[in-house]
């Protein structure tokens, strides 16, 4: 492989699990993992990071306050704007900011050099997507009971289309837990292996000496330019997620539409 | 065909898909700046749409670049 020979190392390296504490639970292995350390860590700084933030708060917030108080507030909106029924819609938010903190942050630690990205695999993105569907089925039963299925018939079309619109509104509904985590699995990863390959030219340039090795400033800034897209990137796709998830889940509030 | 050759062949028209998605993005951010032109009073409220659609689109393009980047480094 061409970038490897220049980089050293491939770009998909970053992704591997290793095992760190050995571990075997009733025959099924439950390693401790690099990704599961990671998974503590981010559960532990938003634990520790909110708890610190909202000891002794005041009226007027300090800059630690204000920035839990701004997450929530950002979190908060998004459930009153996409779930809100004035009755069931609050319940879902400690849910939606739990998914929304716990996405951004993994990501976020992700961005830092070296550190282990845990939402590039698909089995934590796909974990999150199934429990969030599994709510929706769940509560919609529960709510509206049989009634639930008429989620899968549009409201107000011709009774000669239905058996055409009716498989497809199944099959939309049976895609959201796979387009939900594919998007966030894929942004992640494509995002990390795009930054290390241009990493890799840099490495390249500079190994290949002469005078060519000043043009490695090209690949370096447009490094330092796609960690800042990134960056954003990370953010947008912890909101996107929760929005989504208040846009499912109002699916089960509200019922038919 | 060789195989490897093959490979890297579908890898580029794999990558074509993220072209079709910058178009996408291209005319989500065209369409908002002509519409915030014409009411910038309502422009602020349709931000978070903004970025929500600006996601989703350029989540299709990320899923045709992914596909490139397994027939590159994972198949």
């Amino acid at each position: 492989m061409i970038l490897a020979a220049g980089g050293g190392h491939s770009p998909i390296e970053q992704f591997a699990l290793k095992k760190i504490v050995p571990l075997k639970v009733l025959g099924i292995d439950a390693a401790i993992t690099n990704s599961t350390l990671f998974m503590i860590a981010a559960v532990l700084l938003i634990c520790g990071f909110f708890y610190y933030a909202m000891q002794g708060a005041t009226r007027v917030p300090g800059r630690m306050q204000s920035v839990a108080e701004m997450m929530y507030e950002f979190v908060a909106g998004t459930v009153r704007d996409n779930l809100d029924d004035g009755r069931d819609g609050k319940r879902f938010f400690p849910l939606v900011f739990a998914l929304f903190t716990f996405v951004l942050t993994c990501n976020m630690l992700g961005m830092i050099p070296g550190f282990f990205t845990v939402t590039s695999h698909i089995i934590v993105t796909a974990g999150l997507a199934f429990l969030v569907i599994g709510i929706v089925i769940v509560f919609g039963f529960a709510r509206h009971g049989i009634g639930f299925l008429k989620l899968f018939v549009p409201s107000g079309v011709p009774p000669a289309l239905l058996p055409l619109l009716m498989p497809i509104e199944i099959i939309s509904f049976l895609s959201r837990p796979v387009s939900l985590s594919v998007r966030l699995f894929a942004n992640m990863l494509a995002g990390h292996i795009a930054l290390k390959i241009f990493a890799g030219f840099v490495a390249t340039l500079l190994a290949a000496a002469g005078a060519w090795s000043v043009l490695s400033i090209l690949p370096l800034g447009l490094t330092v330019a796609l960690s800042a897209l990134e960056i954003l990137i990370a953010f947008l796709q912890a909101y996107v997620f929760s929005v989504l998830t208040c846009v499912y889940l109002s699916d089960a509030v509200h019922g038919a539409h | 065909m060789d195989p490897l050759a093959a490979k890297y062949i579908g890898a580029g028209l794999a990558a074509i898909g993220t072209g079709a998605a910058g178009i996408g993005v291209g005319a989500l951010f065209g369409q908002f700046l002509s519409g915030s032109l014409r009411n910038p009073s309502a422009a602020d409220g349709q931000r978070g749409t903004l970025l929500l659609g600006f996601a989703l689109t350029e989540a299709l393009g990320i899923f045709a670049l992914l596909i490139a980047l397994l027939l590159l480094f994972a198949v």
